[in-house]
C-alpha cells in the first residue's frame, strides 16, 4: 500500500469522526449517527473524499464487531449466559423464523421467486449488533431487561449466520460453493477444513472450541502473568490484540464465525484476574474500528440509485421496519417485556445489520439475486442502520413518556397533588443510597432515571419516577424543577452533571444543587459553578476504610476515628489551596481528562508542604506535665533553702 | 455605642427542634448587636471542634455565655468536649496561658426542677451554684471571672406565655451585660443573675 495514500485516508476518516461525532453527541443524536453522517459527508455523493475503497474499509472495520463481542463476553460470566439460554435460543429462534417468514411472504408478493424470498427473508431478519449494542451502551441501557433481551437475540443471530451461509448455496443455481468458502467470501482465504469430509470438519471445529475453552480456563492466567511481569504496557496490549486476532483467524480457518469465537473466549476469560487489563486494552481499538465501520456504512450508501428509485426504496425500508418491529413487539410481549421495555427492544432491533452486506454480496456473486434487487437491498440495509439512532431517539422522547403517563394515571391524583421537595437525577449506585435515606425519613423525592427496570419497582414504593435522560430540559421541568427545593445530581457522567447544573443555575435559581463530583478537577469545576454542596463520590468510603486499616494496625478505634476527622479537615484545606492554583493556572487543569496520577501528584505535593497539624492537643498533657514538674522542683528548692 | 461589650453565646442543645424554652430564649437574642450566636451542635454535628477557630472567637469577645439545658446536673456533652479541647494549656491556663485573662463567663441554663428542689436536703440535695462549681472553677483557672448564672427553673411547667416572659428577661439580662449596666457588687453577691435582674428592673421603675 502507498504510505502517503494511507495517511491521507487516515486524515480524512479521523477528521470526519472528530468533527461529526462530538457535534452529534452535543445534539443528543448519539455517536453512531454521528459516524454514519460523517460517512455520508465524506462519501462519493457529497465531498467525494472517499470512493470505492469504502467497502474494503468496511470489511476491515467489521473486525470492530469481533472485538465488541469479545468485550461483551468478558462481561458475561458463564453462569449468566446459562441463565439467558431461554431468551437466546427461544426468543432468538422465533425472531429469526418469524421475521424471515413475514419478510419472505412480502418478497413473494413483490414478485421474487421462492428461493429468493427465503434468502431475502433470512438476510433481512438479522439486526445490527454493532449499532444496537453501541447505541444501548451509550445510553446505559445494556444492562436493563430490554438491553439484555436485545443482546440475546443479537447473539443468536450471530450464531445463525453460519447455518444461513450453509443454506444459501443450496439456492445458488449456477455456482457450487461450500459452507466454509462462503464465510471466506470477503477475506478471500480458503478454510483448511473445506477439503475434509463432514464428520472430520465437525471434529476439527469441536476441538478448536475445546482448545479455546481449555486455554482460556487453565493457561491464560499464567501466560498473562508472564507477560505482565515484563512491565511493558504495550506488550500486554499486543498480547491482548494477538489473542483476539488469533482466535478470529482460527475460527475462520475452521469455518466458524470469528465474532462467535471471540465471544466464547471472552466468556471463558470473564473470571480471569487480567480481565480489566484486557478490557482497557481492547476497548479503544474496538471503538475506533466500529467508528470506522459506521463511517464506511455511511459512505457506501448509493445515493444515485436512491435518487433514481426513491419510492420503491423508501417503501421497502418502511415495510422492513414495520415488519421487523411488529414481530419483535409481539415476541417481546410474549417473553414478558412490559412497561416500555418491549418498545425499546423493538425499536432497537428493527434495522438490518452489517452481516447483511456480507450475505448480500454473496447472494449477488452466486446469482441468487439479480443485480438490481441486490443494489436496492444494499441501500435499504444501510438506510435502516442510519435510521436506527433516530428510532431510538423517537422512542426515548415520544414513546417512553407515554408509558409513564399511562401507568402513573391511576395513582396520579394522590401523588401529584403535592410537589416533591427533592429531585434525584440518576438512580444508580450513588443515587439509590440518597433515595433510601430520604425515604427512610419520610421525605418524598422525584427520581429521573433511564433504566425502565427500576421504574416499576420504584413506583411501587411510592417514588415519583420519570424515565429518560436527566439532562433533558423538558424532563427537568416535568419533574418539578420549578417547585422543588433541592436537586441532587447523582448521575455517573460529569459532562451531564455540569450541563444540568448550568441549566438549573440559569432557569431555576431557587433550586439548591447538591452534586456528586467524580474527582479533584471535577470538584473544582463544581466549586466554580457554585453549587450548594458536593461530595466526591468515593471519598468518604475511602476514608472510612482507612479508619478500619488503622484499627487493624492496632490504633485505638477512637484515635483512628479522630485522625480521620483531622485528615478530612486537612484535606479540605488542601483542596482550597489547590483550587487557587487551579484558577491561576487553568491551562494546566483545562482538560477534564487530566490524568489522575497528575492530580495525585498535586495533592501529595500540597500535603508535603504542610503536614497534618497535631489535633486534639488539649488531650496531650506533655506541656502541662513539664510545667508542673518545674513548679514542683522550685517548691522543693524553696523548702531546702 | 463604643463601650458595648462583645458577647459570645456558646449554645449547646442537641435537639433544638424539640426544645420549648431554650429555642425561645435563643430566638430572643437573634437581633442583638455586638453579639455572636454560636450554635455548637449546628457547627460541629460530628463533635469535630475546630480548636483554632474557637480560640479566635474567644479572643474576639469580652463576655462568654454557656447557654444550654441542664442535663444530669451538667451540660450537654458537646460543651464538655469544647472545654476539654479549646481551653488548652498554654492558651487558657498555665503560667503562660493568659490569653483569656479578664474575660467574663456566664452560664445560662434551664432546669425541670424548681428552685426549691435545688437546696441542701431537698430533692436534688445541692444548690445550682454548688452543681455548677466545676464550670466556675474552670473559668477561674483560666484567669476569668464567673458571673452568677441565669437560670430558668421548672421548665416543664411553664406555659407559652411564661416562656415568653423568661425569654424576654433573658434578653434584657444579656443586653444589660453587654451595656455594662449592672453594679459589679451586685454581680459578686448574687446567686442568680435573675435576682440581680429583679433589683435592676425595680431600680428602673
Amino acid at each position: 500500500m502507498h504510505q502517503q495514500d494511507f495517511f491521507f485516508q487516515a486524515v480524512i476518516y479521523l477528521t470526519a469522526a472528530v468533527i461529526s461525532v462530538p457535534v452529534a453527541k452535543r445534539l443528543g443524536l448519539g455517536s453512531v449517527l454521528g459516524y454514519l453522517l460523517a460517512g455520508i459527508l465524506i462519501g462519493p455523493y457529497v465531498l467525494k473524499l472517499v470512493g470505492a475503497e469504502g467497502s474494503d474499509v468496511m470489511h476491515f472495520a467489521e473486525f470492530g464487531v469481533v472485538m465488541m463481542l469479545f468485550l461483551i463476553g468478558l462481561e458475561l460470566k458463564p453462569a449468566l449466559l446459562w441463565k439467558m439460554r431461554k431468551s437466546i435460543f427461544g426468543l432468538g429462534t422465533l425472531q429469526m423464523v418469524g421475521t424471515a417468514l413475514a419478510i419472505g411472504c412480502f418478497a413473494l408478493i413483490f414478485g421474487l421467486n421462492f428461493p429468493q424470498s427465503i434468502t431475502v427473508g433470512l438476510i433481512l431478519a438479522l439486526s445490527s449488533t454493532a449499532i444496537v449494542l453501541q447505541s444501548l451502551a451509550e445510553k446505559g441501557m445494556l444492562k436493563n431487561q430490554a438491553g439484555q433481551t436485545s443482546f440475546s437475540v443479537l447473539l443468536f443471530q450471530d450464531i445463525a449466520v453460519i447455518p444461513i451461509l450453509a443454506i444459501l448455496p443450496l439456492f445458488a443455481n449456477q455456482v457450487h460453493l461450500d459452507i466454509s468458502s462462503a464465510i471466506q467470501a470477503d477475506s478471500g482465504q480458503a478454510s483448511i477444513v473445506s477439503g475434509l469430509p463432514g464428520w472430520q470438519q465437525v471434529l476439527v471445529i469441536l476441538s478448536v472450541v475445546a482448545g479455546i475453552i481449555f486455554i482460556g480456563k487453565f493457561l491464560a492466567r499464567y501466560i498473562f502473568r508472564f507477560i505482565a511481569k515484563s512491565k511493558l504496557r504495550e506488550i500486554f496490549t499486543a498480547a491482548a490484540l494477538l489473542l483476539v486476532v488469533a482466535i478470529a483467524v482460527g475460527m475462520s480457518q475452521v469455518g466458524l464465525s470469528p465474532a462467535l469465537g471471540t465471544f466464547l473466549a471472552g466468556v471463558v476469560l470473564a473470571d480471569n484476574e487480567y480481565r480489566h487489563e484486557l478490557e482497557t486494552d481492547i476497548e479503544p481499538f474496538k471503538g475506533l474500528l466500529l467508528g470506522l465501520f459506521f463511517i464506511a456504512v455511511g459512505a457506501s450508501i448509493d445515493f444515485s440509485l436512491l435518487l433514481a428509485k426513491p419510492l420503491i426504496i423508501f417503501a421497502i425500508l418502511g415495510l422492513l421496519i414495520v415488519i421487523k418491529f411488529g414481530v419483535l413487539f409481539l415476541l417481546g410481549r410474549i417473553f414478558g417485556l412490559r412497561s416500555g421495555n418491549e418498545m425499546l427492544f423493538s425499536f432497537a432491533l428493527a434495522q438490518t445489520g452489517e452481516f447483511a452486506f456480507v450475505l448480500l454480496s454473496f447472494s449477488g456473486q452466486s446469482a441468487i439475486l439479480d443485480k438490481e434487487t441486490n443494489g436496492i437491498l444494499m441501500i435499504v440495509v444501510a438506510l435502516s442502520m442510519l435510521i436506527t439512532p433516530l428510532l431510538l431517539i423517537l422512542n426515548e422522547k415520544l414513546v417512553q413518556p407515554l408509558y409513564l403517563k399511562k401507568e402513573n394515571e391511576p395513582e396520579a391524583d394522590e401523588i401529584d397533588e403535592q410537589d416533591n421537595p427533592v429531585i434525584i437525577a440518576g438512580f444508580g449506585r450513588f443515587g439509590v443510597v440518597i433515595g433510601r435515606f430520604l425515604k427512610a425519613n419520610g421525605i418524598r423525592a422525584t427520581i429521573l432515571d433511564n433504566n425502565p427496570d427500576n421504574i416499576q419497582v420504584l413506583r411501587k414504593f411510592g417514588f415519583k419516577v420519570f424515565y429518560g435522560d436527566a439532562s433533558r430540559h423538558d424532563l427537568l421541568r416535568a419533574a418539578g424543577a420549578g417547585t422543588a427545593k433541592v436537586i441532587i445530581l447523582a448521575i455517573d457522567d460529569r459532562e451531564k452533571i455540569n450541563n444540568i447544573a448550568e441549566h438549573i443555575k440559569e432557569e431555576y435559581p431557587h433550586l439548591k444543587i447538591l452534586a456528586r463530583s467524580m474527582d479533584v478537577s471535577h470538584f473544582f469545576e463544581m466549586e466554580d459553578m457554585q453549587v450548594h454542596g458536593q461530595r466526591r463520590e468515593t471519598y468518604d468510603s475511602s476514608v472510612e476504610l482507612g479508619i478500619m486499616a488503622l484499627s487493624e494496625l492496632g490504633f485505638r478505634r477512637y484515635q483512628a476515628y479522630r485522625l480521620a476527622r483531622t485528615f478530612k479537615h486537612h484535606d479540605l484545606a488542601i483542596m482550597k489551596e489547590l483550587h487557587k492554583i487551579w484558577k491561576e493556572d487553568s491551562g494546566k487543569y483545562i482538560l477534564a481528562s487530566r490524568k489522575l496520577s497528575d492530580q495525585l501528584e498535586d495533592l501529595l505535593m500540597a500535603e508535603q508542604a504542610g503536614p497534618i497539624q497535631e489535633a486534639d492537643s488539649a488531650w496531650d498533657a506533655a506541656t502541662l506535665r513539664e510545667e508542673i514538674r518545674e513548679i514542683y522542683e522550685s517548691i522543693k528548692k524553696e523548702k531546702e533553702l | 455605642m463604643g463601650d458595648q461589650k462583645r458577647i459570645l453565646i456558646l449554645f449547646a442543645h442537641p435537639a433544638i427542634q424539640k426544645s420549648r424554652v431554650n429555642s425561645r430564649m435563643a430566638e430572643a437574642l437573634q437581633d442583638i448587636g455586638n453579639l455572636t450566636f454560636h450554635n455548637l451542635y449546628e457547627e460541629y454535628p460530628d463533635f469535630n471542634i475546630d480548636v483554632k477557630q474557637e480560640q479566635e472567637l474567644l479572643l474576639q469577645h469580652d463576655i462568654i455565655i454557656w447557654h444550654h439545658p441542664f442535663y444530669w446536673y451538667s451540660s450537654p456533652s458537646i460543651l464538655k468536649e469544647w472545654i476539654d479541647l479549646v481551653l488548652e494549656h498554654g492558651f487558657a491556663y498555665g503560667r503562660k496561658g493568659t490569653m483569656l485573662k479578664g474575660k467574663k463567663v456566664m452560664t445560662a441554663i434551664t432546669t425541670g426542677g424548681r428552685r426549691e428542689a435545688y437546696q441542701e436536703g431537698a430533692f436534688n440535695n445541692f444548690t445550682i451554684r454548688q452543681l455548677l462549681s466545676p464550670f466556675e472553677q474552670t473559668v477561674k483557672l483560666c484567669y476569668m471571672d464567673y458571673l452568677p448564672p441565669f437560670v430558668v427553673h421548672g421548665s416543664h411547667l411553664l406555659n407559652e406565655e411564661e416562656i415568653g416572659i423568661q425569654a424576654a428577661l433573658y434578653r434584657d439580662a444579656v443586653l444589660a451585660l453587654r451595656d455594662g449596666l449592672f453594679e459589679e457588687e451586685d454581680l459578686q453577691q448574687a446567686d442568680y443573675l435573675n435576682d440581680v435582674m429583679v433589683k435592676f428592673q425595680q431600680s428602673l421603675n
